[in-house]
C-alpha cells in the first residue's frame, strides 16, 4: 500500500470541520424537535390563555365561582361556568368513588394471585377495556347500559339513600325514564378509569419486594392479611397515585358522557338528575357559537380543564415516581 | 385498621377461624371484581357484533350517504375521511416524536431531556377536547374554515406523547455494546442513531405507533371542533375533478385535506342523536367497524410486544 500523504490541514474548511461528518447537524436537529416539545405544551397553555382574554377580562371570577342561580344565556352573552364545573366534578368523584374499589380488587388479583396461565389474557382484556373508543361507550351506554343498570340502580339508591338528611340531597330522584343523568355519566366513567387505576396499581403492588411479602407470612399471616396491612400500606402513595391519574381521565373525558349525562343545566345538585360537564359543554356549543364571547367564554372553560389536569397530573406522577423509586433501604429505616 | 401485633396478640382458635373465613372470602371478593370489571368489555363487545353486524353489506363501505328516507348508502365519505386525516396526523406526529425520543434516550438526565419526558407526561395527560380547542385557534380561525388538516394536526398532539414515549423506552433497550461497536467503527453518531439504533429498535417503535394510530381512529371530540364533517367527502370525485380540470397534483391533494371532512366516530356520534332509526341501525355498524379496527389493532401490537420480549429474553 502507498504511503498516505498527509492531507494538509487547509483542506478542511472551516465550515466542514464544524459540522464533522455531520453530527452537529443531527445535534442540532434533534435538540430543535425536543425544544419543540417543550414549546407545544407552553404554547397549548399560552393558546387557550390568550384565546380567552376578552372572556377573563369581561367575566372575571364570577365565572368560576360557586353559585346557586347560575346564567349560561349565550343571546344575551351571560355565561357563568359554575353548572358544568360542578357537573364534571362530581360525575368524576362519583367515578372515582365506585372505580377504585373495583381496581384495587382487580389489581390485587392480577398482581398477587391470578394463576400464571390466567394473569397475560386478563392483563389483555383489561387493557382492552381502555382501547374502546368512547363513542362506542356512549352509544351502548345510550341504548343499553342506561335502561338496563343505571336506571334500576338509580331507583334503588333513591329509595335508600334519598331521604336521608343531607346525603339525600345528592340523591334526589326519580331519576329519568332514559336514564341519562349524572349518575348514568359516572358509571359510565366508572367502567373507562379501571383500567388505568387497576394498571397502575398492579405496577406498583409488581414493584413491591418479596421480602416484604415474605415477612408477611413468616409472623403468620394470612394471604389476605399480608396483602391488607403489609402491601396496600406500602404502595399506598403509589396507589393514590392512581387514583388521581384517573380522575384526570375522568375529568377531561368527553364523547361518552356527552352522550348520556342529559346536557341540561340543572339547579339540584343531585347524582339523579341531567347535568353538563366542561368538556361537553364545548363539544355541545363550540362548533355553535353565537357571539365572540360565546367562543371565548368555551375556551375559558377549555383552559380551568387544562388547569385542573394538569395539577392533577404533575400531582400523580409525583406520587407514582416516589413510589416507584421507594428502596427496600428506606423502608427498614 | 387493626395493627398487626394487635392481630397476633388475639389470634386463639376462634381467630384463626375467623381469620381464615375472612381470608378466602376477600380472596374470592378480588376474583369476583376482576370478573365483574370485564363484564362491560364482553357487554360491549358481543352487543356491538349483534347489532351492528346485521347492517354491513358491501354498499356500507362503498357508497356516500343517501338522503334521510331513501334506503341504503354508506359511510365511504366517513372511512375516507379517517384514513386521511390518520395520514396526516402519522405524518405530524411520526418524525418529531422519534427524533424527540432519539435526544431523551441518549440524554436522560440533561435538562432539556428531564423537561422532554416532562412535557410528555404532561401532553398524554391534556383532554383531547382541549387538544381540538388549540388547534381551533391555531388553523381553523386563521384559515377561516374547517379542514381535514386541522383535525391531523389535533390528533398528532394525541398521539405524540405515545410515539416519544414507547421510542424512547426501545432505544433505551438497546445494548450500549450495540452502539459502541459501531462508533469504534469509525461511525458518526447520527450514522449509528440511525443505521444502529434505529433499526435494532424498529419494531418496538412500530407498535407504539400501531397504538397511538388506534388511540387516533377512535377520538372523537377534537375532530368536532376541527373537521365538523362532511357527508360529501369522496377522493374519487375530487381527483376525477381536478383530472379534468387539469389540476396540478398539489392542487388536487391541497382540496383534500383543506375542507371539512368526516370521520368514522365523528360520523357514529351524529347518527346516534338522530331520531330515524336507520341512522341508529348505520351508527351500530360504524361502532362494530370501529369496534374491529382498534381492538385488532391494539390486540396484534400487543402479540408483537409479547413475541419480541420472548425472543429477547429466550
Amino acid at each position: 500500500m502507498q504511503s498516505t500523504k498527509a492531507i494538509p490541514r487547509s483542506s478542511y474548511s472551516p465550515l466542514r470541520r464544524a459540522f464533522k461528518h455531520g453530527d452537529r447537524p443531527w445535534q442540532g436537529l434533534i435538540v430543535l424537535v425536543s425544544i419543540l416539545v417543550l414549546l407545544l405544551v407552553l404554547g397549548i397553555g399560552w393558546k387557550l390563555w390568550q384565546g380567552s382574554a376578552q372572556a377573563r377580562s369581561a367575566l372575571g371570577w364570577k365565572f368560576i365561582l360557586p353559585t346557586l342561580d347560575a346564567n349560561w344565556n349565550p343571546a344575551l352573552d351571560q355565561f357563568q361556568a359554575w353548572p358544568f364545573i360542578y357537573g364534571t366534578l362530581i360525575t368524576s368523584l362519583a367515578a372515582i368513588v365506585l372505580a377504585v374499589p373495583i381496581s384495587l380488587g382487580v389489581a390485587v388479583f392480577l398482581a398477587e394471585l391470578c394463576p400464571a396461565w390466567l394473569r397475560l389474557p386478563l392483563n389483555w382484556m383489561v387493557e382492552l377495556l381502555a382501547a374502546i373508543p368512547s363513542v362506542v361507550y356512549g352509544l351502548w351506554g345510550i341504548f343499553v347500559f342506561l335502561p338496563r343498570v343505571v336506571v334500576p340502580f338509580g331507583e334503588a339508591l333513591f329509595s335508600v339513600l334519598g331521604h336521608i338528611p343531607l346525603l339525600g340531597i345528592l340523591f334526589t330522584g326519580p331519576i329519568p325514564l332514559s336514564g341519562s343523568s349524572r349518575l348514568a355519566a359516572a358509571m359510565i366513567l366508572t367502567i373507562m378509569i379501571i383500567p388505568t387505576i387497576t394498571a397502575v396499581t398492579r405496577d406498583v403492588l409488581l414493584a413491591i419486594p418479596n421480602s416484604q411479602r415474605e415477612a408477611g407470612l413468616a409472623l403468620g399471616a394470612t394471604r389476605w392479611e399480608t396483602i391488607w396491612q403489609v402491601l396496600l400500606p406500602y404502595g399506598l402513595s403509589g396507589i393514590l397515585g392512581a387514583a388521581i391519574l384517573g380522575l384526570g381521565r375522568a375529568l377531561g373525558e368527553t364523547m361518552a358522557v356527552t352522550m348520556v349525562i342529559g346536557n341540561s343545566i340543572e339547579s339540584s345538585p343531585s347524582l339523579l338528575k341531567p347535568g353538563y360537564t366542561m368538556a361537553s359543554i364545548i363539544a355541545n356549543e363550540f362548533s355553535e357559537t353565537v357571539s365572540g364571547l360565546h367562543t371565548q367564554a368555551l375556551i375559558e372553560i377549555g383552559l380551568v380543564l387544562f388547569a385542573m389536569t394538569l395539577i392533577l397530573n404533575l400531582f400523580a406522577r409525583l406520587l407514582v415516581w416516589r413510589a416507584a423509586r421507594r428502596t427496600p433501604q428506606e423502608v427498614r429505616a | 385498621m387493626t395493627r398487626f401485633s394487635e392481630v397476633l396478640k388475639r389470634s386463639g382458635r376462634m381467630r384463626s377461624r375467623q381469620r381464615k373465613i375472612a381470608n378466602a372470602f376477600m380472596l374470592s371478593l378480588t376474583a369476583f371484581l376482576t370478573a365483574l370489571a370485564l363484564v362491560p368489555l364482553f357487554w360491549i363487545i358481543t352487543y356491538v357484533i349483534a347489532r351492528g353486524g346485521q347492517y354491513i353489506n358491501l354498499d356500507f363501505f362503498t357508497q356516500l350517504p343517501r338522503p334521510m328516507g331513501i334506503a341504503g348508502g354508506g359511510v365511504l365519505h366517513a372511512i375516507e375521511g379517517t384514513i386521511v386525516i390518520s395520514i396526516l396526523a402519522a405524518l405530524f406526529s411520526i418524525p418529531p416524536g422519534v427524533l424527540a425520543a432519539f435526544y431523551a434516550a441518549r440524554n436522560p438526565n440533561s435538562p432539556l431531556g428531564v423537561a422532554v419526558r416532562f412535557s410528555t407526561d404532561v401532553l398524554s395527560g391534556i383532554p383531547s377536547i382541549v387538544i381540538g380547542l388549540v388547534a381551533y385557534a391555531l388553523i381553523v380561525q386563521p384559515q377561516g374554515h374547517y379542514s381535514a388538516l386541522a383535525g391531523g394536526i389535533a390528533l398528532a398532539i394525541l398521539m405524540l406523547p405515545i410515539i416519544l414515549r414507547t421510542t424512547e423506552e426501545m432505544l433505551k433497550l438497546v445494548p450500549h455494546s450495540l452502539r459502541e461497536a459501531s462508533l469504534a467503527l469509525g461511525a458518526a453518531e447520527w450514522k449509528t442513531s440511525l443505521s444502529v439504533l434505529f433499526p435494532a429498535a424498529l419494531n418496538g417503535i412500530l407498535t407504539g405507533f400501531l397504538l397511538a394510530i388506534a388511540r387516533a381512529a377512535g377520538e372523537t371530540a377534537p375532530l368536532l371542533l376541527t373537521t365538523l364533517g362532511n357527508d360529501h367527502y369522496d377522493i374519487a370525485q375530487i381527483i376525477r375533478g381536478g383530472l379534468q380540470t387539469h389540476q396540478s397534483i398539489f392542487q388536487i391533494v391541497g382540496r383534500m385535506l383543506n375542507q371539512p371532512v368526516d370521520s368514522l366516530p365523528l360520523t357514529l356520534w351524529k347518527y346516534a342523536q338522530q331520531p330515524y332509526p336507520e341512522r341508529i341501525n348505520q351508527a351500530w355498524a360504524v361502532a362494530l367497524v370501529l369496534m374491529i379496527f382498534v381492538l385488532s389493532i391494539n390486540i396484534i401490537a400487543r402479540a408483537w410486544i409479547q413475541v419480541r420480549t420472548r425472543r429477547l429474553q429466550g
